[in-house]
């Protein structure tokens, strides 16, 4: 127990250790004259009450109702960063000329980080259940949610980036998102049945897995320039598959690209989930009767499901990073976001297609993790 | 689950990929009736602006200083937090590697940019951040399973602390410690090869090149000898793996 606190309080000098903030826009800015400089004082407020519960945090008892607290105070104080920066923005909007720009700057990422690993702590030290993990989620990312809806957060340089690309950002969220669905249906389809031939056939197993491992070992991007040729060949050979969309750029590689790489962590883990089925509960299901076939689907299914689970939880957090390599390859998505503002030197452009992605990789993270919480729990 | 074993018995895979790299390496310019034979629109079937002796060297480099300073940092922050003087900070860096691990490595490569600059110093800091992760990870987890059993007998034989570490923990957590540094090595080296968007000069140049140019032989030039190394050094891995004293279990 005194290890935690103390771990806590690791933590929170870290955080405090950061406080000489500076909200950076090519002149950097204090976070107290940021304060005074905001067009309201309502976040400095905020940001003022949550900090001093998340100072105190180390402090406080270790019961879950602190815990609680602290994930609140944590999402509070995140939103009152951002929605600090937003109104110093406002202020500096109405004053400067327009075409001023503020940006985030390396402090206030700091902040984030600082608040968010202190909300991922204490959730990690009240062993949420499905429901918990949910509601812990919410009181996170909730308040920075609204301060965004709200419109508090307008005048930030990436809010108006966004303002201006938002039809094209929607379109490579969607393209994104159809890239790696695309990729992980095949995956899960193959993937499935291959471990299950796998786990029976010990030969497939010295054949299979060496050659997935070496696919998984090729850099994405050469995965990429790899397969280019052979697919642009195939088309321009066989003229229907061009019609049907199949060329060297463009979405088929990708994809081809990410149902290879996802593979690996499908079959492996299917073929681990099999063998970890108990051999006393698959005779004891025998020896009730049932049918090889039975065994299988009542038996060996749903025990091997949360392994299998987590090695497409593996596979879909892959493939929301390679999906953004995939832009180089002409897919789309928001990688052709992110690297078109890289090419051009635009940071704005960066942040508006890299942080979605991040974002986009935790959360299919979070709700692989809930459904593999939903399945153990009913297995168990 | 990681060794293509009967792969390994043989003398040969490796020793023969090394040859086949370096002569492509060197001798990519003499393909050029190839690829020229391949790409007959392409007017420069070969990649010239840097020799690829160059690009492999500097890609090296890059995953060098960063994956070395990633293992350095890495192991002894995770026999830092297994310490008891350290225990107290190990919560957080569970937290830490497990949040990390979640983000795309292309997408900390992007956000290095806005926050450092573009050049060297974004792609190596990227790379050793997260480089750091699986290393810190698989040390924690290597030293925790040192059995409890075997921490005391070295301990009732008399060692003191540093050499219960040396001696017993740290032999007994090769292999899983190991495991973690290629982990991080293989995915430096394909984030090294992205960074070439941030302005770095590795493998990647030709296929970025190649990519915005419309020029597949550039793409393939760079891919083969990318892909080439990746699995030799995989390969490098898995025998060094072999070659650690087997953990009794």
């Amino acid at each position: 127990m005194l290890v935690v606190v103390a771990c806590l309080v690791a933590a929170t000098l870290g955080f405090v250790s950061y406080a000489p903030n500076r909200l950076l826009s090519g002149a950097a800015i204090g976070v107290v004259p940021a304060m005074r400089l905001a067009a309201s004082p309502g976040p400095a407020a905020v940001f003022g009450v949550t900090g001093l519960v998340l100072l105190a945090s180390p402090f406080l008892p270790r019961r879950a109702a602190w815990e609680w607290a602290v994930i609140l105070a944590a999402g509070g104080c995140a939103a009152a960063v951002l929605w600090l920066a937003g109104s110093y923005a406002e202020g500096m909007a109405a004053e400067g000329p327009a075409v001023a720009r503020t940006s985030l700057g390396a402090a206030c990422w700091v902040l984030l980080a600082c608040t968010l690993l202190l909300a991922g702590d204490a959730a990690a030290r009240l062993r949420l259940g499905p429901a918990g993990t949910l509601l812990a989620a919410a009181a996170i990312a909730g308040p920075a949610t609204a301060v965004i809806a709200a419109g508090a957060v307008d005048q930030l340089s990436l809010a108006k980036e966004y303002a201006n690309q938002r039809d094209i950002f929607f379109d490579a969220v969607v393209r994104h998102g159809e890239i790696v669905v695309a990729a992980l249906l095949p995956t899960v389809l193959a993937g499935i049945p291959l471990g299950v031939a796998t786990h029976r056939r010990r030969a497939l197993r010295s054949v299979l897995f060496p050659v997935l491992n070496i696919i998984q070992t090729i850099p994405s991007i050469a995965l990429f320039g790899l397969l280019m040729a052979p697919l642009s060949g195939l088309a321009d050979a066989l003229p229907w598959l061009a019609g049907l969309g199949i060329s060297g750029i463009g979405m088929a590689p990708a994809v081809v690209a990410l149902v290879l790489y996802s593979l690996l962590p499908v079959v492996r883990n299917t073929v681990a989930g099999l063998a970890g089925v108990p051999a006393p509960v698959r005779e004891a299901a025998l020896g009730m009767g049932m049918t090889p076939g039975q065994v299988f689907w009542r038996i060996d299914a749903p025990l091997a499901l949360p392994v299998l689970l987590s090695g497409v939880r593996i596979t879909a957090v892959q493939a929301v990073g390679l999906a953004a390599v995939a832009a180089l390859i002409g897919a789309g998505g928001l990688g052709a976001i992110m690297f078109r503002g890289l090419f051009a030197n635009a940071l704005d452009l960066v942040l508006l297609g890299a942080i979605p992605v991040i974002l986009l990789a935790v959360l299919v993270d979070l709700l692989m993790r809930l459904l593999i919480a939903l399945t153990t729990r009913r297995g168990a | 689950m990681t060794s293509p074993r009967q792969a390994l018995h043989l003398p040969g895979p490796l020793a023969w990929l090394v040859v086949a790299f370096i002569a492509l390496t060197l001798g990519m310019p003499a393909l050029r009736p190839v690829f020229a034979a391949l790409f007959p629109y392409l007017d420069r079937p070969v990649y010239v602006q840097e020799s690829f002796v160059s690009l492999v060297l500097a890609h090296l480099e890059l995953v060098a200083v960063s994956s070395g300073a990633a293992v350095v940092v890495g192991v002894l922050a995770g026999i830092f937090v297994t310490r008891p003087a350290g225990a107290a900070f190990r919560g957080v860096l569970d937290t830490v590697v497990a949040m990390g691990q979640t983000f795309p490595p292309v997408a900390v490569l992007a956000l290095a940019v806005p926050a450092l600059g573009f050049g060297e110093p974004p792609a190596l800091i990227a790379l050793f951040l997260y480089g750091l992760l699986p290393v810190m990870q698989n040390t924690i987890v290597g030293l925790a399973d040192v059995p409890e059993a075997a921490r005391e007998a070295a301990a009732g034989l008399g060692m003191r602390r540093m050499q219960v570490l040396w001696q017993v923990e740290l032999p007994l957590a090769a292999g899983v410690i190991l495991a973690g540094i290629r982990t991080s090595v293989i995915i430096n080296l394909g984030t090294a090869a992205i960074a070439s968007t941030v302005g770095s000069k590795t493998l990647g140049s030709p296929i970025i090149l190649g990519l915005s140019g419309g020029n597949t032989a550039y793409v393939l030039q760079g891919a083969i000898l990318l892909g080439l190394l990746a699995v030799i050094l995989d390969l490098g891995f898995a025998r060094l793996a072999r070659a650690l004293p087997r953990r009794p279990s």
